[in-house]
């Protein structure tokens, strides 16, 4: 879901860039309360694999494609201010050198998906994990829902782009459509891929797991 | 704690060769049809007004090593420069932002 140079007008681009730098300024700020000795370089890898794996594609519908965003998934891992951190490095990787996503449209994609994207994850991560019996076997399926619901909603930020500045004919309400639509199908996708990475990594190491440790956390000092 | 160390290292470099994996040799597979995002443009009519990037002659441009003509090679070999960039950068960023123990 990169968008390229163009589709959006420069005065919306321009406007969307100083919400990515002021939204990347907080993440600097507060992911330093998420990141130590081990978790620092969990959230270098979790940008490396989040890269590796939106390179793969997986049909969602007659001649359609989708890949992970892997908000939902960073969330989950390192914690909200850490993972926005981690899809900024993927995305302006991608932009920089692949040139997959505009140069110009930079700020609109760090926007919905390290910004909006992380937020509606952390969100809904958080809410799932409150109603769910709090054991280890939740933290997949909430990282599932999660990444379930905020890739539509991500796909919808695009929409509010498209209709303040959007260079397209097509009216706003169409394009929103047909934007919601399609990513509900790469949402599942979005959620079964993230189900297995946490499960993997939460069965061999569970301290690694940032919306495990909280958890934990939470229930030991209950105990006591 | 050694030994915790030492199977913390090993949990980082299974994750790495795991994404390195699937970049370089994973990635040969994927889906080429547009994604979500296209798809709307292309079905919309506004796909023609995309531009393209500046940076659009890149030797990486669109997951592809430039000059390599076997695909599953530049598309492979692409995709563990990206991996190796993205280490790079991203553990440089957050070793500078971590509390100092």
């Amino acid at each position: 879901m990169h968008i390229p140079d163009g589709f959006i007008d420069i005065p919306t681009s321009a406007s969307f860039g100083l919400l990515a730098v002021a939204g990347t300024a907080v993440a600097l700020k507060k992911a330093r309360t998420e990141l130590d000795d081990r978790t620092a370089p969990m959230a270098g890898l979790t940008a490396v694999f989040i890269f590796a794996v939106q390179m793969l594609n997986f049909p969602v519908a007659a001649g359609t494609s989708g890949h992970l965003l892997g908000g939902a998934l960073a969330t989950v891992l390192v914690g909200p201010y850490a993972a926005s951190l981690a899809v900024t490095v993927v995305l302006g990787v991608q932009a920089l050198l692949f040139a997959d996503g505009g140069l110009s449209a930079l700020g609109l994609n760090i926007f919905n998906l390290s910004i909006i994207a992380v937020l509606v994850s952390h969100l809904v991560f958080v809410f799932a994990k409150k109603v769910m019996p709090k054991n280890r076997g939740s933290i997949p399926i909430a990282a599932a829902i999660a990444a379930l619901i905020s890739v539509p909603i991500s796909a919808s930020a695009f929409a509010l782009q498209y209709a303040v500045g959007g260079t397209g004919t097509a009216p706003a309400s169409t394009v929103f459509a047909a934007m919601f639509s399609t990513h509900i199908l790469i949402g599942i996708g979005e959620a079964l891929i993230t189900m297995v990475t946490v499960s993997a990594i939460i069965s061999t190491r569970s301290d690694l797991v940032y919306g495990w440790r909280q958890e934990r956390v939470t229930l030991e000092v209950k105990k006591v | 704690m050694s030994e915790n160390q030492s199977s913390l290292k090993k949990f980082y470099f299974g994750f790495f060769i795991a994404a390195a994996f699937l970049a370089g040799g994973v990635s040969y597979y994927a889906s080429s049809h547009p994604d979500g995002l296209e798809k709307v443009a292309e079905d919309k009519g506004f796909l023609e007004t995309a531009k393209d990037s500046a940076v659009a002659n890149s030797p990486l441009a669109d997951y592809g090593v430039a000059g390599l003509d076997n695909e599953r090679l530049s598309v492979g070999l692409s995709g563990l420069i990206g991996v190796a960039i993205t280490a790079l950068v991203g553990v440089l960023l957050f070793n500078l932002l971590k509390k100092k123990s």
